[in-house]
């Protein structure tokens, strides 16, 4: 086993070093303990749950899953760094609103799913929308307001809602 | 550091030749999960993620074969163009975990694991795919039914990376199904991939048997029992099926039990010899 390890991490533009590691950590492990980015959440650890969603090179993948170590070359985005400013986005907004939220765990790693969603397809059909968000347990809410907070920053996307 | 990254093929089996011990990482979504729960501890690792040879795929228009990189996620393989040429291994590739495993996981990795679930695995049994290794000695192609030799048992050598994976583009028929508890986020209880290749009945297995089964006997049965294979009536459906499920191999674990597994395949062989998409 290697310790102290030295390298860093470009994390939402800025870069973080990482001292005394071991190489198996993983990039959730990393940014919860090492970086103080705990916005991201850890349920399993084994990629079942998306509750540690991130963005890495702009793929939407389980943070518990990727090697920190082997994250040097990459551009990392988390939860925290959506809205630099720290104030909501659409999909944040619309999860308040539409009471997508219950004890929250799930909520930051379904906000990063429903961002990357959007991103690459502005009006998705239910099946999409299901499809995409697979990948993210809830136990609390049904899923119900989840797909509702979904809708809501479709049509306020389309203008269609303010 | 310990975390080698290549960015060439040719470093990597150089990094891999001078570094017996590393333990090769592509997109992590199988080696991860065992770090996480402390089954394996890695000295050293090869990140193979940074490669761009890696994560490019051809056609070649004259042989009819497509080579897909052995790092090429499966997010890549559902639509488009090699979703065109291989419509079983997009169907196969569509039904890993979820998107945040398909964002990241590989066929490099489903073929390092060899685990006799794996989605791809069918696919690569029933096309007769070959795949490409390659290491400081040289390149060489293995038949992917020498390839997989047991229950996560593979004949890689230590030194050699996986670098891609060629299918032919049949133009035919063909379709992939598994059985699990639900539609995400599911490790088959049955799996099984029916392609018509050179106006051949082919049927691959998995979940059945310690490697991907081929049914030869269903194969042969359906080859002889009729000439057009794009009309196959459902009796002649329903007897392949059934032999099928007598090739099979299944055992009781903790996913399902033997009984139900053949009984499984019985169902995905004799829907998949009717359904099925041409490429
Ligand atoms: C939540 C979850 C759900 C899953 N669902 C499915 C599923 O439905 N179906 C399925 O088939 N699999 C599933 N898997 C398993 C896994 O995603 C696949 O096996 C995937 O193909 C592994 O690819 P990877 O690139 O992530 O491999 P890695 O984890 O990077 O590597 C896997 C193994 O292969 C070796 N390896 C990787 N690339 C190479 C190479 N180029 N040359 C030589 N050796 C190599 C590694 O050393 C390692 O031993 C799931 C995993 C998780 C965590
Ligand atoms: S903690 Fe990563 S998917 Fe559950
Ligand atoms: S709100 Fe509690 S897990 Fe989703």
């Amino acid at each position: 086993m290697s310790t102290n390890e030295f390298y860093s991490l470009k994390v939402n533009g800025v870069d973080h070093h990482v001292s005394d590691a071991w190489i198996g950590e993983s990039l959730l492990y990393v940014l919860r303990e090492r970086l103080g980015l705990p916005g991201s959440k850890g349920a399993c650890e084994q990629g079942e749950c998306g509750s540690c969603t991130v963005f890495i090179d702009g793929a939407a993948v389980c943070s518990c899953l990727v090697m920190a170590a082997s994250a040097v070359e990459s551009e990392i985005a988390t939860v925290e760094g959506l809205n630099a400013d720290g104030t909501l986005t659409d999909v944040q907004e619309a999860f308040v609103t539409e009471g997508a939220v219950q004890c929250g765990f799930c909520t930051p790693g379904l906000v990063m799913a429903v961002h990357h969603l959007l991103d690459e397809n502005d009006s998705p059909s239910e099946l999409e929308v299901k499809e995409a968000l697979s990948g993210n347990i809830c136990r609390c809410t049904g899923y119900g307001r989840i797909f509702a907070a979904v809708d809501k920053v479709v049509a306020v996307r389309r203008g269609a809602l303010s | 550091m310990p975390v080698l990254i290549a960015h060439t093929i040719s470093e990597a089996t150089e990094i891999l030749a001078e570094n017996p011990d590393a333990t090769i990482l592509n997109g992590g979504t199988d080696l991860m999960v065992e770090v996480n729960f402390n089954h394996r501890h890695p000295s050293s690792v090869l990140l193979l993620r940074n490669v761009p040879q890696l994560r490019e795929w051809s056609i070649d228009s004259s042989q009819q074969t497509i080579t897909i990189g052995a790092g090429v996620p499966y997010a890549a393989m559902e639509t488009g163009a090699i979703a065109a040429a291989v419509p079983a291994l997009a169907q196969a590739a569509r039904t890993v975990g979820s998107p945040q495993i398909r964002a990241a996981g590989t066929m490099g990795g489903n073929l390092g694991t060899c685990s006799p679930a794996g989605d791809t695995l069918p696919v690569l049994s029933a096309l007769e795919a070959t795949i490409h290794l390659s290491s400081q000695d040289g390149e060489r192609t293995v038949p992917f039914g020498e390839f997989m030799v047991g229950p996560k048992k593979n004949s890689r050598l230590q030194h050699e990376i996986i670098t891609a994976v060629t299918l032919p583009v049949t133009g035919n028929r063909q379709g992939y199904s598994k059985v699990g508890v639900r539609n995400a986020m599911v490790i088959s209880v049955a799996s099984a991939c029916f392609a018509i290749v050179d106006d051949t009945p082919r049927l691959a297995m998995g979940s059945v048997g310690p490697t991907i089964l081929r049914a030869v006997k269903a194969e042969k049965f359906l080859a002889e029992a009729t000439k057009d294979l794009d009309n196959i009536s459902d009796e002649i459906a329903r007897e392949f099926g059934e032999i099928a499920s007598t090739e099979a191999r299944p055992i009781d674990d903790h996913r399902s039990t033997a009984q139900y597994r053949a009984h499984a395949i019985k169902v995905l062989a004799s829907r998949l010899a009717v359904r099925g998409t041409a490429s």
